[in-house]
C-alpha cells in the first residue's frame, strides 16, 4: 500500500480515501474489468445467486409458483427431517464413513512419505512414485467399477479366497470397501505434499545429525517431523472440515439395493428427494442442514488447534 | 558398478536398528505398491479370457482360451466412441476457460496495491465453505436455459478459488524487479502479465491445467443431472451405464443365445472397457509428473 500508484498519491494528497481510490480504479481499470470481471461475475452467478434459492427450504416448494409464491412453512422441512427416523441413520453413516475414513486415510500417506524419503536410489524412488500416483488417475465411475468386478461372486477376491460371496450386497462391508478403495487410489496421490515438504527439510540439519550418530528414529524426531508438521496441521484441519462434504460421486455409484442401510449418506439422499423425488424445499432444507454442521466443525476445529498450536490456524 | 557398491557401502554404515527398521519399511511399501499393481494387472489379463471360462475358472494361462472379442465388442461400439468425443470436448474448453479466467484473477489479488482486495478475498473464500447447494444451483442452471447445453458442464465450475489462490501464490514468489522493470519502460498491466509474468509461470499453468482436465475427464455428477440426451454425453455416463447399472450398451450383446451367455460377456465387456477407458490417461500422466511437486508445494504455502 505503500509504493503504490506515486502519481496517483501525489495529486490527490489529503483528498479522502474514497477518491484515492477512485483515482486508483480509473488508473488501473484494467485489472477490474479485464482481469477480476470474469472471476467475479462466475462467482456472483453461479455461487451467490443460488444462496438466494436457500429461502426455498423454508417452503412447500411449487415450481409452478416459484420462491415467493411457493408456501412459508418456516422450519417444517427441518422438522420432517430431524424427526423422520432415517435421520439419524443418514447423519451416522455420513460420519461414520468420513470419520473412518480419515482415520485409517490420514495417516497412510505420511508414512508413505517417509518411507519414501528413505529410498536411496533416486530412479528407483521415482519408479515407485509412479506407481503410487497411477491410480489418482483413474475415475470414480472406473474404480468403482473396478471395485464391483473384483469382488462380485466370481471376481478375483472370491476366487483367491475360495468363496462366492456377494460383498456388494452386504450392508457390513461397504464401508470398509468405500475406504480401503479410497486408499487404494489416493494415499499415493495425498502424500506428494509430504514428500515435497520432507524434501525441504534442510540438508545440514540432517547431516549434522547424521555426524552426530543420531539413528533413523531420532532424525524423523529432530529433523522430518517439524519440516512437515504444519503441512500435517492443515491437511488435518482441511480435512476435518470437509468430514460432512464427503462426496457424492463415489457413493452413489458404490451403492445397491441391498447395502443401502449404510450407504445412503447425506449428500446421496439429497440428490434422490430433491431431483428424483422433486422434493425441492425439503431436500434443500437438508443439504443446508448439513452444510451448517460442516461451518461449525470446521470453525472448531480451527479455534483447537489453534489453542494446541500456540495461536497458529488457518 | 561403481555406483552400486557405493550405495551398498551407504546401506553398510548403518547401525543394526536402522538396517532393521528400513528393511521393514522397504517391505512395507513394497506391499503397497503390490497391492496397487495386482488388480490392474488382473484386471488386463481377465479383459483377454473367454467369457465362460472367467466365469467356471477364473484366469487362466491356457492362451486357446485367451480372446479379443470383448475388445472388438467394446470398439465397435458407437456409444463409447460419441462419449470420447464428448469427454475430450468437454475437458479441453473446460480447462482452457477455467485456467484463463482463474490466471486473470490471480493477478490482481497478486499485487499488494490493488484496491478492493479484501472485498474479492471475501467474496472468493466465502464461497470455498458455502453454497446454495443442490437444488437451488439446479433450477438456476435450469432458469438460465441452461440444461442439457454444454454450459452447463463448464460454467459453473470454472472460476476455482483454491486455483486461484495457488497461482496468486506463485505470483507473488516471481521476483519483483521483473515488475519494476516493466513498469520503467512504460508496459501497461497487460504487457506485463502476458509477456513477463505469464512466461515464468509455466509450472504452475501446466499443474492447473493438468488438475482441471483430469477433473472433467473423471466426473460424472454435472453431466448426469444436467445433460439428458444420449449424443451429450460424456464418457464416464456411459461407463456409467455399463460398469454400475450393468447394461451394456445396445448392441454390445444383443447377438449371443441365452440371458447366461449374455450375463457372462456383460461381465467380460467390463473388464475391456475399464482397460480402454482409464489408458488414455494413464499414459499421458508420467509426461506431467515433474510438475507435481512443484505446483503442490505452491499450494502448499499458504492452505
Amino acid at each position: 500500500m505503500k509504493k503504490d500508484a506515486p502519481s496517483a498519491s501525489k495529486e490527490v494528497k489529503g483528498a479522502s480515501r474514497l477518491h484515492n481510490t477512485g483515482v486508483y480504479m480509473r488508473q488501473h481499470w484494467q485489472l477490474y474489468l479485464i482481469f477480476m470481471m470474469p472471476a467475479f461475475l462466475l462467482t456472483v452467478i453461479f455461487r451467490y445467486l443460488p444462496m438466494g434459492g436457500i429461502s426455498m427450504a423454508f417452503t412447500e416448494y411449487n415450481p409452478i409458483r416459484g420462491i415467493f409464491g411457493s408456501e412459508w412453512i418456516g422450519l417444517e422441512n427441518f422438522k420432517r427431517f430431524l424427526s423422520s427416523p432415517d435421520f439419524m441413520q443418514y447423519l451416522m453413516n455420513t460420519l461414520k464413513l468420513s470419520v473412518y475414513g480419515l482415520l485409517w486415510g490420514f495417516p497412510i500417506p505420511i508414512i508413505l512419505a517417509f518411507l519414501l524419503n528413505r529410498i536411496m536410489s533416486k530412479k528407483t524412488k521415482q519408479n515407485i512414485q509412479l506407481v503410487l500416483y497411477m491410480p489418482n488417475f483413474i475415475s470414480v465411475i472406473v474404480l468403482c467399477g473396478i471395485v464391483r468386478i473384483l469382488l462380485s461372486p466370481t471376481g478375483m477376491l472370491n476366487s483367491l479366497l475360495g468363496t462366492n460371496t456377494n460383498f456388494m450386497t452386504m450392508p457390513s462391508a461397504f464401508r470398509t470397501i468405500y475406504i480401503a478403495s479410497g486408499i487404494w487410489q489416493g494415499a499415493g496421490w495425498a502424500s506428494i505434499i509430504y514428500t515435497a515438504a520432507l524434501s525441504n527439510a534442510s540438508k545440514e540439519l540432517k547431516e549434522a545429525a547424521v555426524i552426530d550418530g543420531a539413528n533413523i528414529i531420532q532424525q524423523i524426531k529432530a529433523v522430518e517431523w517439524p519440516a512437515i508438521k504444519d503441512t500435517v496441521l492443515i491437511q488435518f484441519i482441511m480435512s476435518v472440515g470437509n468430514i460432512m462434504s464427503i462426496g457424492f460421486e463415489k457413493a452413489y455409484a458404490l451403492q445397491t439395493d441391498m447395502n443401502m442401510s449404510t450407504s445412503e449418506i447425506i449428500s446421496t439422499y439429497v440428490y434422490k428427494k430433491g431431483l428424483l423425488d422433486g422434493d425441492y424445499g425439503f431436500s434443500t432444507a437438508v443439504g443446508l442442514f448439513n452444510t451448517i454442521i460442516n461451518i461449525i466443525l470446521l470453525i472448531s476445529m480451527n479455534q483447537i488447534v489453534k489453542k494446541m498450536n500456540e495461536g497458529k490456524g488457518i | 558398478m561403481n555406483q552400486k557398491v557405493k550405495k551398498k557401502s551407504e546401506f553398510a554404515k548403518l547401525p543394526v536398528g536402522d538396517k532393521v527398521l528400513l528393511i521393514i519399511g522397504y517391505i512395507l511399501l513394497g506391499m503397497f505398491v503390490v497391492a496397487i499393481i495386482f488388480p490392474m494387472v488382473y484386471i488386463i489379463l481377465a479383459s483377454f479370457i473367454d467369457p465362460i471360462t472367467l466365469q467356471n475358472s477364473g484366469l487362466t494361462f491356457d492362451f486357446s482360451k485367451w480372446t479379443t472379442t470383448a475388445y472388438e465388442r467394446v470398439l465397435e461400439n458407437a456409444q463409447i466412441w460419441v462419449g470420447f468425443k464428448n469427454a475430450i470436448i468437454y475437458s479441453v474448453l473446460f480447462t482452457l476457460l477455467s485456467v484463463v479466467v482463474t490466471l486473470l484473477a490471480a493477478y490482481p489479488m497478486s499485487r499488494a496495491d490493488f484496491k478492493g482486495k479484501g472485498f474479492f478475498n471475501t467474496i472468493f473464500v466465502i464461497t470455498m465453505f458455502f453454497g446454495g447447494g443442490l437444488i437451488p444451483t439446479y433450477l438456476l442452471i435450469s432458469n438460465l436455459g441452461m440444461l442439457n447445453t454444454i454450459w452447463a458442464i463448464l460454467l459453473p465450475g470454472c472460476f476455482s478459488v483454491w486455483n486461484m489462490i495457488i497461482a496468486r501464490t506463485y505470483y507473488m514468489g516471481v521476483p519483483r524487479d521483473l515488475q519494476e522493470a516493466a513498469e520503467i519502460d512504460g508496459a501497461s498491466e497487460m504487457v506485463y502479465f502476458f509477456k513477463i509474468l505469464l512466461p515464468v509461470c509455466s509450472p504452475i499453468i501446466a499443474t492447473i491445467s493438468m488438475w482441471q482436465f483430469v477433473g472433467m475427464w473423471n466426473s460424472y455428477f454435472d453431466a448426469m443431472i444436467y445433460l439428458h440426451d444420449a449424443a451429450k454425453q460424456p464418457l464416464q455416463l456411459v461407463l456409467r451405464s455399463i460398469l454400475i447399472q450393468n447394461q451394456p450398451e445396445a448392441g454390445m450383446v444383443a447377438d449371443m443365445q441365452s440371458t447366461a451367455a449374455r450375463a457372462q460377456m456383460a461381465e467380460l465387456l467390463k473388464y475391456a472397457t475399464i482397460i480402454i477407458s482409464s489408458l488414455p490417461l494413464l499414459i499421458m500422466y508420467p509426461f506431467f509428473q515433474k510438475y507435481f511437486d512443484n505446483g503442490i508445494m505452491a499450494g502448499a504455502v499458504k492452505g
